[in-house]
């Protein structure tokens, strides 16, 4: 947002506005009110929506018009009361005083759900108190029918002095209703009528520190003065402190002092009164029959949140997902990795030999289909995550695991953005937009990255067929298995220490509240799992692309360039002797790796053996894990050019496993042992080698300060276990 | 002592009689509508102890013990 202008500018309302400007409508309401299903049925934006607290954090904005008049929507994110506990609170408060645009909204929509009014009107009770127009959407009225909860629109319109529109978005029943009354309001100007009284000691109070206000008198005044009041923690103060007096300031503090004094306590009595207010206003306009309400929910959560059952589900679920990512993703990821090299093949063959057809083959294609390989697992991933979160299961998989997240420091919440980091580190940190503390935020971005991700299980699984024994251990683990099972641990093992230490260290601070609502549950809507899976799956290609693409692109120059024309003439020479096909193939190849050796790529290998001796590598090893920066699954192309094979290698290659086997230092000792094979396992599973997930922590956190943290961490760590396991790997025989 | 939500047994009910602290937690406790007079039902427990699922004014909350040992019920 742009610069707020000068408070007494801000002061514009209606009455300034330029006949063609848009009346601008404010959205609010408390989390999983239906928020983000109105603003779409409004304004026929795709804004993702679900049946989970604090799924809209991203503000969006829409626009559509009512008889010629343009209105823009402002979506402001989900919350259950207008103090802020926390600076990254003020959003709403910032917009509805005219600091977060130029000017304040014509209109405030609030967004009430019936089924839950108590708790919902004391938002709204809030935003009375700002002097701006008031338009109330009526959600869930379905729902609460169905329950047997029978709102009175008309008295409750009357109580609250707005009018107040039932709706069903999904069905687009009430919209325009609602347009209509987001019109009226808007066009007259007037804020609504009824207010919250406070005994007349606040009042008092309030209206002296109005005039203590350098802005013009009016209701935005009254209503500033009224939460500068409030506002014990002083997160308000702070963000006017360029608009108020310091003198307003110390009033503030002081007429708290002094109503405490007289048995007022602030901000208790904002709440106290509110909520006597809403019982009021709830006496004549709802009627919730006796009968129990969600019973279907009640019995699922008796079992679905019950001590053995309820356990039982949430690992069977969860070992579900899990087979689903590998196991169901696994066809549709060999087709289109066979597409992508039946693409190379084909443009290969219409571009003459040269750097130009190794650019857009290796670079290019080799670079796209290196992403779009991953898009069955995220869309799989998504599309159970999504059923999970409209069903309402989500939250109840975070009340399970809190627990366990609590003890290095998290919340349930963080638990989603873990479990997709096993598919992909880029949709597990853009999830970690639902958890509200920033501080918990961070921390999870910053270790969700040493989760086991899918691009880490191509190189486990060459090195495990080719260097770990095909035996079991204790009569009946394979130790195959066990191996891969431990790369998997690696991760989970340490991310909590991680998570631990951070907080204890940098991110330290105050725990911040639990407090998770557990929706009702409900059938999830095919319609919203479909868009979802196709919006997820979009943006991870279009993050994950450019970069992932961009990078390949670089490494492709690097282990390109520069070309050595003596090698290749040698190599001419050597062609024109021989006429045997295989031969033929045979010296490109050992061309293609001499070439390496020489590229940029290659020398920068030679120049790190040094420091990669330690961990049992040779050159060859180092450069292909250079090459694997920007995405780890390059080691595998990779060390199939430098062994001569080609690059067309894959996992699954008997040739580049046998060739890996028969690999030795120049003293006929063979390099790979299984000690060896560990520490570079061991180093892809700690190692930050992923472009696309540090570009989308900078994105996510706005700083690039997160991503270099976590890119100098999970290397180090990396290097020390890799030297670790070598050390005492080879050590004890392996 | 007092008992609080945190004592309840398993589907009990019982009326809040205050909020105990004057700091955030207590607050947005309060703005929840764990308000003096209110009904509040301890649900069930998570399998491991915490945190707890409770019922307020018609919904369903999970809060953690140290949360709900704020809510004082007569
Ligand atoms: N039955 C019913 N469900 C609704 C209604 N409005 C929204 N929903 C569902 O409620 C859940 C929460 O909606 P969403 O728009 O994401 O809420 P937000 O968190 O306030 O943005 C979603 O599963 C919606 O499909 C409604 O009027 N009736
Ligand atoms: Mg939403």
């Amino acid at each position: 947002m742009s610069a707020a202008p000068s408070p007494l500018a801000r002061e514009a309302s209606s009455e300034h506005r330029a006949a063609d400007d848009p009346f601008v409508v404010a959205v609010i309401g408390n989390p999983n009110t239906g928020k983000t299903t109105l603003f779409n049925a409004l304004t026929g934006l795709k804004q993702r929506t679900g049946n989970y607290a604090g799924v809209t954090v991203d503000s969006a904005i829409g626009n559509f018009e009512v008889d010629g008049d343009a209105f823009l929507l402002v979506d402001l994110p989900g919350s259950y009361s207008l103090s802020p506990r926390a600076p990254d609170e003020l959003v709403a408060v910032r917009a509805l005083i005219g600091r977060a645009a130029a000017s304040r909204p014509d209109v405030v929509l609030c967004i009430l759900d019936a089924t839950n009014l108590d708790r919902n009107l004391y938002l709204l009770s809030q935003l009375l108190d700002s002097g701006l127009p008031v338009v109330v959407a009526l959600t869930m009225v379905d729902v609460a029918k169905r329950e047997g909860i029978r709102v009175d629109y008309r008295a409750l319109a009357a109580n609250l002095g707005a009018p107040v529109v039932p709706i069903h978005a999904a069905k687009r029943q009430g919209i325009s209703q609602l347009r209509s009354a987001l019109r009226s309001q808007a066009a007259a100007a007037r804020g609504a009528a009824v207010r919250v009284s406070f005994p007349a000691e606040v009042e008092t109070a309030v209206g002296e520190l109005a005039q203590r206000i350098s802005s013009a008198p009016g209701p935005r005044r009254d209503f500033i003065a009224l939460r500068l009041l409030l506002d014990v923690d002083g997160f308000l103060a702070r963000e006017l402190a360029d608009e108020l007096p310091a003198e307003a300031i110390t009033y503030a503090a002081e007429a708290r002092r002094r109503l405490a004094q007289q048995d007022i306590a602030v901000p208790g009595i904002e709440i106290d009164r509110r909520y006597a207010w809403i019982d009021s206003v709830l006496e004549d306009s709802l009627a919730s029959g006796d009968g129990a309400r969600f019973v279907w929910t009640r019995r699922i959560d008796a079992i679905v949140t019950h001590k053995l059952w309820g356990t039982l589900i949430f690992l069977v679920g969860m070992a579900l997902v899990f087979q689903a990512i590998f196991t169901w993703a696994a066809p549709f990821m060999d087709l289109i990795d066979g597409a992508f090299g039946a693409l190379g093949d084909a443009v290969g063959a219409t571009l003459p030999e040269g750097a130009l057809r190794s650019l857009v083959v290796d670079g290019v294609i080799g670079g796209a289909g290196a992403v779009v390989v991953f898009v069955p697992q995220i869309a799989i991933l998504f599309a159970l995550i999504t059923f999970m979160e409209d069903s309402g299961y989500l939250a109840r998989a975070a009340f399970l695991m809190d627990r366990v997240m609590a003890s290095f420091g998290l919340s349930g919440r963080s638990f989603i953005p873990m479990l997709s980091s096993f598919a992909c580190a880029v949709p597990g940190i853009m999830s970690a937009r639902v958890i509200e503390s920033r501080r918990d935020r961070l921390v999870t971005i910053m270790i969700a990255p040493l989760m086991s991700c899918s691009a880490r299980l191509p190189v486990y699984v060459l090195f495990i067929a080719a260097f770990i024994p095909a035996r079991t251990v204790a009569g009946f683990i394979g130790l195959q298995g066990l191996t891969l099972f431990s790369m998997y641990m690696v991760g989970l093992v340490v991310a909590p220490l991680v998570a631990l230490l951070l907080k204890r260290t940098t991110l330290r601070g105050p725990q911040v509240p639990f407090l998770m609502e557990l929706p009702p549950y409900k059938v999830p809507s095919w319609r919203v799992v479909l868009f979802r899976v196709y919006d997820r799956s979009l943006a991870f290609v279009r993050r994950a692309g450019t970069i992932i693409l961009a990078t390949a692109i670089l490494i492709w120059a690097l282990s390109y360039f520069p070309r050595q024309p003596e090698v290749a003439a040698r190599y001419d020479a050597l062609r024109a002797g021989v006429t045997s096909e295989s031969a033929l193939v045979d010296l490109d190849r050992a061309e293609a790796a001499e070439q390496l050796r020489g590229s940029f790529l290659g020398r920068a290998g030679i120049a790190i053996e040094p420091l990669v001796e330690p961990l049992g590598w040779d050159w060859r090893i180092g450069m292909a894990t250079l090459a694997s920066f920007p995405a780890r699954e390059i080691i595998i192309a990779a060390l199939g050019t430098i062994y001569s094979l080609g690059d067309g290698q894959d996992e699954g290659s008997v040739e580049l496993r046998t060739t890996l086997q028969a690999a030795t230092w120049p003293d006929g000792r063979p390099i790979y042992t299984p000690a060896v094979a560990l520490s570079v396992m061991v180093f892809f599973a700690l190692c930050s080698q992923c472009a696309a997930t540090l570009a989308t922590m900078r994105r996510e956190t706005g700083s690039w300060g997160p991503p270099i943290a976590t890119f100098v961490y999970m290397t180090s760590l990396a290097y020390v276990a890799a030297l670790l396991v070598y050390q005492v790997g080879s050590r004890i025989g392996w | 002592m007092s008992r609080t939500l945190a004592d309840l047994a398993p589907d009990e009910e019982a009326t809040i009689t205050a909020v105990a602290g004057s700091d955030g937690l207590s607050h947005r406790l309060a703005e929840l509508g764990f308000t003096r007079g209110a009904t509040v039902r301890f649900v069930r427990t998570a399998p491991l102890g915490d945190p707890i699922q409770v019922r307020i004014r018609g919904f369903e909350l999970a809060v953690r013990n140290s949360e709900a040992r704020r809510v004082v019920v007569g």
